[in-house]
């Protein structure tokens, strides 16, 4: 158990090294001068050279990596270029916006997909789990973007019983917080399900095929309540790493998503600062990305381990 | 069997959800629905958000479109017509040798800081555009020898050649005026005389803008006014459909008007801008830098037919680059009428027949669509054309505006009055053309009437000479709830003013 403790956190550090020498070297590379953006269609080469001398972009890039690590390293982001604002509180604020449609999104997944992906498994012969199955395979087709263009020309605009569009934080307006909420996190929590149910369904079916269920339907317990008190554990194990890999998927997504439901969260940060070539805000927010996406799957090992005690056994 | 889960369930989490949203869909109104009154609220949706609101040091329309009229106020500024009015100057007087200009200032106005504006001011507002501005509009402020206070309310503005151009630059974000303490953080906590404060910016989605209860002009009627900015034009018409917001700035969309015009809540308003849509060709580099190219490029377009392919047939065509507002307008469209068989004829001429012309475009939805119907109708008189996009802002600004690294490209020019910034050697047209630059000096330099003139003969000399081919100008189109008033018909100011608004 410790050595994999190790050996994961190891793997966790190497990845992030390696993706902030990525993350700096593509947006080093990425065509277009954040000092002509700033100053606009008439600027004089000269007024952008001195405008890069004032951003440290005619540094030497390894000397721009090294100040920009050693201020991440102190949890300091450094200052916009266009903005003239702290970086760091800017991600804060936006990163709450987006854990809350990442989480509500992602339990609306898993109250979608335990249930119908158990079905379907379990009923995979039968019409229901058979239908079942055919509007999960919509879904899977389905992107999330979509789904939330669907979700506001229906509720929002024939309806009338959501808003379209906007964000309120809770602490300001719970009830307005919830009404905007509802949608982003429908169009990417649906979505995710439809996805995640085909998961369930495989770990569920695998399960049913294992000897110890058998054994379990032998000594006389019906089908769901063998695979509810021997199964489900078993196949979830297959399904929490899954939710993992997802989470990535899940925060492309909302990103997306972000844009269709003018929320002001990473997504909008993000599309913000490439369109204004905001360089240090651009990498600020990549790298959390990484940083979370990775952080994420960490866990998500630890965990599968404690789920799964055949793990524990030092290799 | 007995089942303990059912497709039933699997909709459960969802149905919860849309329960509460449901539940609590009476309260929480949006805003701008308030009580109508001295406390009224309006939301504007807009397009770009400022990335900065410091115009000083940061480029671009949105922050004097937020700002400009609203939270600072100029000496002069430009009414709905075109003409230049008086604003934080009650009047002005220019010297016979039209190089001395003497305003007198309002004596009640005070900055949001506390400070009262005066001639100090205003010298210090006209000097620091020299010094610590560094956008290119600065160079508009070239001219001025010397700015001084000869008292409290009167300033005097020494000019080192005759310039009708510089009062007029005065009325754009480089005659905003600042105060001397509160220049310190002007890209988040801007200090103006005007009629609006800034209340609070939320980044990402909107800037609220507070009446100035200590305005020294008439006040105006919104005690608040939302700024709320999209960035998808699908999104920016929801929130009007469903009442987030109560007008709609700039239309982005203009294929999708139908949904306002044929429901009687809303308000439709057309009008022009200053936004000549241009085909702009690198007139230094063949084919295009023979004439007769170009005129065959400008008669090989069917102007209309393009305009109502890729703009709804919203807009103007005016075949030169001034906008109606302008003082010297005229419709110069009859310059260069589509004739297939002469665009033809003139390339054989010229020998391009079959060249291949890069079309680079920005990713910008009027110039992406506009850039298809220009490659067909261009392949039809014989050329080629290679479509390229590139993004916008930063990659075109690179590739097209600094290196000139294209034949044709289509943009939007929106600075008022930018005939000569357009048309130079040195701007990505590479229009080099002495006789250009000798008729603008002498415009700039005369009277009224010598001006408008002089003006004329320039813009008609860009057309003959086919300096690049004018699409169309962008409409002013907005929607509005039905009770909102003041909206501008025209809009060609870098300004939205928010202080006619009243409902």
């Amino acid at each position: 158990m410790i050595l994999r403790l190790v050996e994961r956190t190891a793997v966790l550090l190497v990845s992030l090294a390696v993706s902030s020498v990525l993350v700096f070297a593509f947006l080093a590379v990425l065509p277009g001068d954040p000092a002509r953006v700033a100053l606009g269609v008439n600027a004089s080469d000269d007024a952008v050279a001195e405008l890069r001398n004032q951003f440290g972009l005619d540094r030497p890039l390894p000397t721009q990596y090294a100040d920009w690590l050693t201020g991440l390293l102190h949890g300091d982001f450094g200052t916009s270029y266009i903005s003239k604002a702290e970086i760091g509180p800017q991600i804060s604020d936006r990163f709450q916006v987006t854990l809350w449609l990442v989480v509500v999104g992602m339990v609306i997944a898993l109250l979608v997909a335990a249930p119908a992906g158990t079905v379907m498994a379990a009923r995979h012969r039968k019409v229901s789990g058979l239908a079942l199955s055919a509007v999960s395979q919509v879904g899977v087709a389905v992107p999330a973007f979509l789904a939330g263009i669907l979700l506001i020309m229906l509720f929002a605009v024939k309806l009338g019983w959501l808003p379209a569009n906007g964000w309120t934080p809770p602490a300001e307006d719970p009830g307005m917080f919830l009404r905007q909420l509802v949608l982003p996190a429908l169009s990417l929590g649906l979505v995710q399900g439809a996805v995640l149910t085909r998961y369930v369904r495989s770990a569920v079916l695998d399960v049913l095929r294992e000897d110890y269920l058998r054994t379990a339907r032998a000594k006389g317990l019906r089908p769901f309540r063998a695979l509810w008190r021997h199964g489900l554990r078993n196949a979830a194990v297959p399904v929490v790493t899954v939710l993992g890999l997802q989470l990535a998927t899940l925060l492309i997504g909302a990103v997306v998503v972000e844009r269709v439901f003018v929320i002001p969260g990473l997504g909008s940060l993000l599309l913000d600062g490439v369109s204004n070539r905001d360089l240090l805000v651009v990498q600020a927010v990549v790298m959390v990305l990484v940083v979370a996406v990775l952080v994420v799957n960490f866990l998500v090992d630890l965990l599968y381990v404690a789920l799964d005690p055949r793990l524990r056994v030092s290799r | 069997m007995k089942s303990y889960f059912s497709p039933a369930v699997a909709l459960f989490g969802s149905a919860a959800l849309l329960a509460v949203a449901a539940c609590s869909a009476g309260s929480g109104s949006s805003s701008g629905t308030g009580s109508p009154g001295a406390d009224d609220s309006l939301a504007i949706g807009l397009v770009a958000e400022p990335a900065s609101l410091d115009f000083t040091t940061t480029d671009g329309a949105a922050i004097p479109q937020a700002l400009l009229g609203n939270v600072y106020n100029g000496l002069v500024k430009q009414d709905e017509t075109g003409k230049i009015v008086p604003d934080l100057a009650t009047s002005w007087k220019v010297s016979a040798d039209r190089k001395t200009y003497s305003f007198t200032l309002v004596g009640n106005a005070k900055f949001t800081n506390g400070q009262a504006f005066t001639a100090d001011d205003a010298v210090f507002s006209i000097d620091r555009v020299k010094t610590a501005w560094t956008t290119s509009l600065k160079s508009a402020m070239d001219v001025v020898q010397t700015a001084k206070a000869v008292s409290p309310t009167e300033l005097q503005v020494t000019l080192a050649k005759p310039s009708n151009d510089w009062l007029f630059r005065m009325t754009t974000r480089i005659g905003a005026m600042f105060s001397k303490t509160g220049v310190d953080k002007l890209a988040t906590a801007p200090v103006g005389t005007g009629p609006y404060k800034l209340g609070t910016w939320k980044r990402g989605d909107s800037i609220v803008l507070q009446r100035n209860d200590a305005y020294w002009g008439t006040k105006p009627h919104f005690g608040q006014v939302t700024l709320k900015y999209f960035k998808d034009p699908t999104a920016l018409n929801n929130a009007l459909l469903t009442g987030t917001i109560n007008v709609i700035g700039t239309v982005q969309a203009p294929e999708a008007l139908n949904q306002f015009t044929s429901n009687d809540k809303y308000q439709v308003i057309e009008g022009t801008t200053n936004g000549e849509v241009l085909l702009s060709f690198n007139n230094s580099r063949a084919p295009l830098s023979d004439l007769r190219v170009r005129q065959a490029v400008r008669a090989a377009i069917d102007h209309k037919a393009l305009l109502d392919t890729c703009w709804a047939g919203r807009g103007k065509l005016i075949g030169s680059m001034v906008p109606p507002t302008d003082p010297w307008y005229e419709d110069l469209t009859s310059v260069a009428p589509y004739d297939l068989a002469k665009a033809k004829s003139l390339l054989q001429a010229a020998g391009a027949t079959g060249k291949t012309l890069r079309l680079r475009l920005p990713t910008l939805p009027y110039a992406t669509s506009c850039g298809q119907v220009v490659k067909s109708q261009l392949e039809l008189a014989g050329l080629k054309v290679q479509i390229d996009q590139l993004e916008f802002p930063a990659a075109w600004l690179t590739a097209v505006l600094k290196n000139a690294d294209y034949d044709l490209s289509i943009i939007a020019h929106v600075e008022p009055r930018d005939l000569g910034a357009v048309f130079n050697a040195k701007y990505y047209t590479r229009y080099d053309d002495p006789t250009l630059q000798a008729d603008l000096a002498a415009a700039d330099a005369g009277d009224e009437a010598t001006q408008i003139a002089g003006m004329k003969k320039a813009a008609r000399r860009l057309s003959e000479q086919a300096a690049g081919d004018w699409l169309f100008l962008i409409p002013n189109l907005m929607v509005a709830d039905k009770d909102v008033k003041g909206l501008p018909q025209n809009a060609i100011t870098e300004s939205l003013d928010l202080s006619t608004l009243s409902r």
